[in-house]
């Protein structure tokens, strides 16, 4: 059985809700050095918080807003209150974050518990387009413009600010940026927190498609971590392409093997990772 | 060679003292008089105890002496208790074939996971060996034929002999003081020396003439080893085994049980793996929230104690000696 277009859009809009995600995942990675294991919880949260606002004030918008805000001061209280206590260590940072992580996902099943909701969808992209002869959910496609948006947005930003200059050449070399006299940790403290609203954007734009439960935050992560392994970490080109190809593997995968739908997308990313540790697109410290 | 054995965390010397010999006989006999004091239910918690200690020293062997610290643990020691159990119960094989079986499945597991992730190091190294936890948890949930996806495999695996709990736990601990036994050799011989040198600085080993890429595999290898020995216990243990067996958050306890005792001390093993199930246990009676519990106590440590328990003591007697 081979993939139609239905298919084959299925894993381009699944891909764009990956690139929201990974995207701040990466960006955080590549410039502070931070393997943010909570940001997969961070998404959970972002989608939560979307859908409870979405559903009291009755526009997705608002509840979009709230998400990116919410996950942003919790991203702002984690860097700030827990991170800045173990800076320069890589992995006591990494397994703080996991910790924190364990942490979040269980608060959020104290206060929204077990249930799995679906952030409700506005009027206007409910429904379907047809198009070449098939029949597409409009929030999807929806999807895919958010996320083109968000990877044109994130180009901008990085290649024609100020800000995103010094994010660039943060990941090229931090102490160079700090010893030219640029307070690096305001930079850090930005993009950490430019990096957790996506998680929350994200949240809430998944959370109407693929629905928010209490596991969702381990299985967005480990897709997350599977874009950023492919495509290199703190490269927006890398995190592009990684989007892309798990997105699709992952629909090939389960439309092919639905058994063996994870192998098909780590096999490739373990061996990836094992030839060349550092990603497609990454660059040595 | 004088750089490498002067390493800061390891001070202890390579032969064994009188003191050591007698600490390590009063433990094991305090061990082995347990069952005469505790009640089923708390001698199960130290059959955990001693179970996961094992497990938590075998991913001692790579974050203490290899320098990698690995997220994947959990799931060599699960898909140990996969084969053992399966193998009793659906193709008919003794227990001791099922769990040699099993061993030797988590050794091959350990073999393939140290084939893709001896060229990664520190937090690459980590993501590698998370990822490829999760492939194992993927399948082991998916593929329900063999495992029986989410509801898993049960059945009295235990042999007659040790349906005994007390049998059982006296089985548990002389089959782990043999192993950890094994584990402290292995480490203090000049294979493990060389891991310790890789730990310490790769580029200078691979300048010396070591192949560091041969001895993280074997290292790997060996580790896997154990933890599926820890495996092929639990599953006697628990006759049962299902996708959480494998999942990340047995890597993540398991290693938060290294790290609690301390990285490096090999036997703070047993002391994290007793502070982590203690804590379980406590928590439990007064919250549902273990999940918190335990990802507070992750941050703690790592804030407060990274050295862990054994660690921190360690240092402390240091500074009380100078």
């Amino acid at each position: 059985m081979g993939m139609n277009a239905f298919q084959l859009l299925n894993g381009l809009t699944f891909a764009a809700l990956l690139f929201i995600v990974a995207s701040g995942f990466t960006l955080i990675f590549g410039l502070l050095r931070i393997v943010n294991l909570a940001h997969g919880a961070l998404y959970l949260f972002g989608g939560y918080v979307g859908y409870t606002v979405a559903v009291k004030t009755g526009s997705f918008t608002l509840g979009a807003i709230a998400a990116m805000i919410a996950v942003a001061l919790i991203g702002l209280a984690l860097n700030q209150g827990l991170l800045r206590f173990v800076r320069g260590n890589d992995l006591r940072q990494v397994l703080l974050t996991l910790g924190v992580a364990f942490v979040l996902n269980d608060m959020a099943l104290v206060i929204w518990g077990g249930d799995s909701f679906t952030v409700p969808i506005p009027d206007a992209l409910k429904g379907g387009l047809t198009f070449f002869g098939i029949f597409y959910p409009k929030y999807r496609l929806f999807v895919l413009l958010v996320g083109v948006l968000v990877l044109i947005a994130l180009y901008l930003l990085l290649f024609r600010t100020r800000l995103g200059a010094l994010i660039r050449a943060g990941v090229d070399d931090a102490e160079m940026v700090e010893a030219s006299g640029i307070n690096i940790r305001r930079v850090f403290l930005a993009t950490f927190v430019l990096g957790s609203a996506l998680a929350g954007l994200g949240g809430m734009m998944g959370g109407a498609f693929l629905s928010l439960y209490p596991s969702a935050d381990s299985e967005i992560l480990v897709f997350s971590l599977a874009v950023v392994i492919i495509g290199g970490r703190g490269s927006l080109l890398g995190v592009a392409i990684g989007s892309l190809l798990v997105g699709l593997l992952n629909t090939v995968g389960q439309v092919m093997f639905p058994e063996l739908a994870y192998f098909v997308i780590f096999g490739p990313m373990a061996l990836l990772l094992a030839f060349r540790p550092l990603g497609l697109f990454g660059k040595a410290t | 060679m004088s750089n490498i054995t002067a390493s800061p965390a390891i001070g202890a010397p390579r032969s064994l003292s009188t003191g050591a010999i007698i600490t390590a006989l009063a433990v094991i006999t305090v061990a082995a008089l347990l069952p005469l004091m505790l009640s089923t239910y708390h001698l199960g918690l130290a059959t955990e105890v001693l179970i996961f200690g094992l497990l938590a020293m075998s991913i001692d062997i790579l974050a203490g002496f290899a320098g990698r610290t690995s997220l994947g643990h959990g799931a060599i020691f699960g898909v140990s208790t996969y084969v053992v159990v399966y193998a009793v119960m659906t193709a008919g094989l003794s227990p001791l074939v099922a769990c040699l079986l099993g061993v030797l499945a988590a050794t091959a597991l350990g073999a393939v996971f140290g084939l893709l992730a001896v060229r990664t190091s520190g937090v690459y190294f980590l993501l590698l060996t998370l990822a490829l936890g999760m492939i194992v948890w993927g399948i082991c949930l998916r593929w329900t034929q063999v495992t029986g996806g989410e509801n898993g495999l049960r059945g009295a695996i235990r042999p007659a002999l040790l349906s005994d709990y007390r049998a059982f736990y006296w089985m548990v601990l002389a089959v782990t003081a043999v192993l950890s036994l094994a584990i402290w050799r292995f480490v203090r011989s000049p294979f493990g020396l060389t891991l310790r040198g890789i730990r310490d600085s790769d580029s200078r080993m691979r300048s010396l003439g070591y192949d560091v890429s041969l001895h993280l595999f074997i290292g790997f290898t060996v580790s896997g080893l154990f933890a599926g020995a820890a495996g092929a216990m639990y599953a006697l243990f628990n006759s049962f085994v299902s996708p959480s067996t494998v999942a990340v958050s047995q890597s993540v306890e398991a290693l938060l049980m290294t790290i609690a005792g301390g990285v490096g001390t090999l036997f703070g093993a047993f002391v994290g793996s007793a502070a982590i199930i203690a804590l379980e246990n406590i928590a439990s009676s007064y919250t549902e929230r273990w999940q918190t519990v335990l990802g507070v106590t992750f941050i703690l440590i790592m804030i407060f104690a990274p050295e862990g328990i054994v660690g921190t003591i360690r240092a402390l007697v240091a500074r009380l000696k100078h």
